[in-house]
């Protein structure tokens, strides 16, 4: 068995919180320097230069790219040859978040559902476990702001419906956020298990790259199709009207109940900030 | 670009487009969701005047050493579609968002002449780098979504709803 102190893992978290926050992944600033380079829409490609020059500034000065710093969302991959000591996990991680929203003049966004009291320090974090083979420990940040997080929807489809069914529903998801998501937006969408996997294979979308294709060849085809379809609808970047409306689609899929279909549709802004480090 | 300072005279305001972008300078207050609730329950007695002020739908991150305001970009200013229409009739100057608003938003602006701007979103650290000075004036409790009163230097945006009640959002005014 590895020995690992959770202490490493909150000290961790609290260097991945500083990185993401700060910057674009390097897939989303390219793909968003795509958009700015064949946008014909001069009101939306007024918005994809501020953002650029947004990232830049941002880098220069050290700065959040944006003052949503997001609920802090981690995906822990801990090999089962790990043997944990220290803090509990939760407590580590949440630790780890808590120093760097505050060393990093990061927004603390979160609050009671009911009274909207600030919890003040951007706790708790959420955050996905899973055991994997092994003896090392993946961590992946993704601050979620919730500007795109709230145009998120699940659809609990009838497998009649088919592709063709999947195809509308996020396309219908896409269309009805509008303006709302800060588009040019990163859509991950999580096809089958059951009500909850959806959301959270969605969520997992959200990590890979923008513009990286799913494995399974019929899934890709899925994305490309949905890339298209979304351009099409002409919202374009801050809903100003312009060909880039997503600037990436990504699908993950696992098998499902006879009876079901779900569809998650996982909506992240034009601001893709993830972080990812192995232990 | 054009370079706009507040608060806008009704000669400007009648002068303003749709679609065009602008550099705003002045003074401008930030409110959210929260402070909404608490400002049209308050409205005879707000800590802060409102009349031909603008609202910047927006919570900063906190400042660190040496500057105004962290990053500063604007909210998704639909959820304060069910505010805005009371306030711009109580005399609010205008808003600062992003993302569409309402059709009842649409025509409080018309009929009371002022304009709705986007600010581009996700842009937080070129928005925060154009405060030159922060306060908070009201509701300190609300931590990042108290009221802060701004002077803002070349704030970059796009008319996005005019005082004839053009949207940048509707389908015909694709530009």
């Amino acid at each position: 068995m590895r020995k690992i102190d959770t202490q490493s893992i909150a000290d961790t978290v609290y260097r991945l919180a500083l990185r993401a926050c700060r910057s674009l992944t390097p897939s989303c600033l390219a793909a968003l320097e795509r958009a700015e380079k064949t946008e014909t829409s001069p009101a939306a490609r007024f918005a994809l230069q501020t953002c650029l020059k947004n990232a830049e500034v941002a880098a220069e000065e050290c700065m959040p790219v944006c003052q949503d710093t997001g609920m802090a969302v981690v995906f822990l991959s801990v090999g089962q040859n790990v043997a944990l000591s220290g803090k509990p996990l939760a407590e580590a991680v949440n630790d780890g978040v808590r120093r760097a929203y505050l060393d990093g003049y990061f927004r603390k966004s979160v609050c009671d559902p009911l009274t909207r009291r600030n919890t003040a320090d951007n706790t708790p974090a959420v955050i996905h476990t899973e055991i994997v083979a092994g003896d090392k420990i993946e961590i992946s940040f993704l601050p979620k702001g919730f500007g795109s997080e709230n145009m998120s929807r699940l659809f609990m489809l009838t497998p009649a419906v088919g592709v063709d069914g999947v195809l509308d529903a996020v396309v219908s998801a896409v269309r009805d956020a509008g303006s709302k998501p800060c588009p040019p937006v990163y859509v991950g969408v999580g096809i089958g298990g059951t009500f909850d996997t959806a959301a959270l294979l969605a969520k997992k979308a959200l990590l890979r790259d923008v513009g990286t294709r799913n494995e399974r060849e019929d899934v890709a085809a899925i994305e490309e199709t949905l890339l298209e379809r979304i351009n099409a609808l002409g919202i374009g970047a801050q809903g100003f009207h312009g060909d880039t409306t997503a600037i990436g689609v990504s699908c993950e899929i696992t098998p499902t109940h006879i009876a079901g279909l779900p569809v998650a549709v996982n909506m992240q802004c034009h601001c893709v900030r993830a972080a990812k480090e192995v232990l | 670009m054009r370079r706009l300072t507040l608060p806008l005279t009704p000669e400007t305001v009648a002068s303003v487009h749709a679609g065009e972008a602008i550099l705003l300078s002045g003074v401008i207050y930030t409110a959210r969701d929260c402070a909404h609730k608490r400002i049209v329950a308050e409205l005879d007695r707000l800590p802060f005047p409102i009349k031909d002020q603008i609202i910047y739908y927006a919570g900063p991150c906190p400042a660190p050493e040496g500057k105004a305001s962290g990053s500063c970009g604007p909210t998704t200013s639909a959820r304060m579609n069910s505010f805005a229409p009371a306030l711009l009739d109580a005399g609010l100057g205008g808003m600062i968002g992003k993302g569409e608003m309402s059709e009842e938003v649409r025509l409080a602006l018309k009929r009371n002449k002022k304009i709705y701007f986007a600010a581009i979103g996700g842009a937080g650290a070129l928005y925060g780098n154009a405060i030159e000075r922060s306060e908070c004036v009201a509701y300190p409790d609300l931590l990042s979504e108290a009221v802060y009163r701004l002077t803002v230097k070349d704030l970059p945006v796009i008319a996005a709803i005019d005082a004839e009640g053009n949207s940048i959002y509707d389908q015909k005014n694709r530009s």
